[in-house]
């Protein structure tokens, strides 16, 4: 690890202001980014600490009945505050299923969808081709190992990889916006929008500017009709292989909204749009419902060895379907 | 904005199992190594250094974390416990008596952090079966496999716990209250009474 200099920020625009100085970085819960300076994947020269900003530590009601999570906001206490799990289940559920009790307790809210990628090849310690870590040097993952838990939409053959965050998926589901302040002005992103795609820029993870301070995440109207399912290799603690998170609305006996997005099919939470439009209109539990699913599949392209995802996916996503149906 | 270091060292006071200590070390220094090389606290273990395996399981605030993702000036001014504050007067904390009871180890060196681990998951109340145990130590991993052992401990504990006036969290260290932050919503739930339908001795044998 380099060595930086470390600033405790007392204040929102003490903290600003202090991200103004080049190749400096906000320090949240930790951990990510203590990993990537061990593995050099980042070498901050100056940490400011948002850690103890005492305003975003809330979880508060907005005027338009959702919620604004402050954005350094345990995941533990997010998933299990009793708004949250009522009014948006498939949030709670999503964040309940990422990492593990312990590393809940410090991983923030905020920081969650700053996360990168877990390709091996981005995590290496040694040098290898791979555009995040070295724009321009290839990616060694497109036809290397592991490639069976890459991408199936979105990708180019500059880069692969997928978005791990379970928790994104819920918020892209949820049409919920992350909420920024910047030295010169912040922003609304929609979470569905918050993630950069290799056809954009391979290099990029997301669309935040240096020193853009996440301060929280808004939700709006309740989803109880939502749940979220997470595919994975061992029954916790691991990373998906494939996950869905969907939230329906159901009116005279037929769907009349459905939102459905998947997880670690691509470098951002997937919105099967196509599936969504396709659903409204049908009985829950008819065979059309899974036709519905399949249509939202037609982009969907596999690598060389994970072809099963498809399936998989659109499996995960029926399966979620029924269960936010049943909620 | 306060004191900003120009020089790569900075100073940390903890509140550490009950007593005050001050370090100056390198700012890059974790909390893990802060308790390992400087309080010679190595209880906790140093398994794979990033996250992964739950050996470096440690009290923050009263709140379970991995103390080699933290980095010790961000926790300066804060309460620390690791294992070696668990007993009290010499006599072990109930968890660590029922690690013992069920066996619920091999080499041990995984067994810190998961005794750790375990007295939160208690006191959260996340003990309601042995899945939801399970899930909630999901975090520690036991390269020696020691789970069903480590279930039966924990279910063991917690039915003690809760069949016992006293909660076990009332003399192992302050309330996470005491240090100004609430103890949130992972401690709102009472714990759920666990019958003690596995017996510690009942799985203590291994394969
Ligand atoms: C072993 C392990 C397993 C995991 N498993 C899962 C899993 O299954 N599912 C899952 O979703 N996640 C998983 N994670 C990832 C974990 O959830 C994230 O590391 C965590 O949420 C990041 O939050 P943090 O507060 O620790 O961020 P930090 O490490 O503090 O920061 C990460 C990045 O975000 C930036 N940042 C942080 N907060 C803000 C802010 N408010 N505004 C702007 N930038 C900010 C930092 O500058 C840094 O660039 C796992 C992590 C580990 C180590
Ligand atoms: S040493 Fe901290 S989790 Fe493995
Ligand atoms: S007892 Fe050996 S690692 Fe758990």
């Amino acid at each position: 690890m380099r060595p930086f200099t470390y600033v405790r920020a007392e204040t929102l625009p003490g903290a600003l202001d202090s991200a103004r100085t080049d190749n400096t970085m906000f320090l949240a819960g930790g951990t990510e980014l203590l990993n990537w300076a061990r593995i050099g994947i980042e070498t901050p020269s100056r940490l400011v600490d948002i850690g103890r900003l005492p305003e975003l530590h809330e979880i508060t009601p907005t005027e338009d009945g959702g919620l604004r999570i402050g954005a350094l906001a345990r995941l533990n206490d997010v998933a299990q505050d009793a708004r949250v799990e009522t009014a948006y289940p498939v949030f709670s559920q999503a964040i309940l299923k990422a990492a593990s009790a312990q590393l809940r307790n410090l991983a923030t809210i905020g920081g969650n969808p700053v996360q990168r990628v877990r390709c091996p090849y981005f995590r290496s310690n040694g040098p290898v081709a791979c555009n995040k870590r070295v724009p321009g040097s290839g990616c060694a993952a497109l036809h290397g190992a592991n490639s069976e838990r890459f991408a199936i939409f979105g990708w180019t053959e500059d880069c692969v990889a997928v978005q791990p965050s379970d928790p994104a998926v819920a918020l892209a589901c949820l049409d919920a916006e992350i909420i920024t302040e910047h030295g010169d002005g912040g922003r609304r992103i929609p979470a569905t929008e918050f993630h950069t795609l290799p056809d954009v820029d391979p290099a990029a993870h997301n669309v935040l500017r240096p020193g853009e301070l996440i301060t929280g995440i808004e939700l709006g109207a309740p989803a109880p009709r939502s749940a979220y399912v997470k595919v994975r290799e061992r029954q916790s603690y691991e990373y998906a292989l494939v996950s869905a998170a969907a939230a329906v609305e159901v009116t005279d006996g037929v769907i009349s909204r459905a939102r459905v997005a998947l997880g670690s099919v691509a470098l951002r939470p997937w919105r099967l749009y196509d599936a969504e439009a396709a659903l409204v209109g049908l009985t829950p539990g008819s065979p059309e419902v899974r036709d519905a699913v399949t249509s939202g599949f037609s982009a969907a392209r596999p690598l060389s060895s994970n072809a099963y995802k498809i399936p998989l996916a659109r499996n995960t996503a029926l399966r979620a379907l029924e269960l936010a149906l049943e909620a | 904005m306060p004191d900003e270091s120009p020089t790569p060292e900075i100073t940390v006071t903890l509140q550490v199992n009950g007593a005050q200590s001050q370090v100056t070390c390198d700012v890059r220094t974790t909390l893990l190594d802060l308790l390992r090389e400087r309080l010679r606290l190595t209880g906790a273990k140093k398994g794979c250094n990033r996250g992964e395996c739950g050996a470096c399981t440690v009290h923050l605030d009263g709140r379970r974390v991995n103390a080699c993702l933290v980095l010790a000036a961000s926790a300066d001014g804060r309460e620390v416990t690791t294992v070696e504050g668990l007993a009290t007067d010499g006599e072990l904390h109930p968890v660590q008596r029922a690690f013992i009871e069920a066996d619920a180890f091999q080499c041990g060196f995984c067994t810190p952090g998961q005794i750790m681990s375990a007295v939160c998951c208690i006191r959260e109340g996340h003990t309601g079966s042995n899945e939801e145990i399970r899930e909630w130590m999901s975090g520690n991993i036991c390269r020696c496999s020691a789970y069903p052992q480590i279930a039966a401990a924990v279910e063991a504990a917690a039915a003690a716990t809760a069949s016992d006036a006293a909660p076990v969290s009332a003399s192992d260290e302050a309330p996470a209250g005491a240090s100004g932050r609430t103890p949130a919503s992972t401690d709102g739930r009472p714990p759920a009474p666990t019958p003690a339908t596995v017996t510690a001795s009942a799985t203590g044998k291994r394969r």
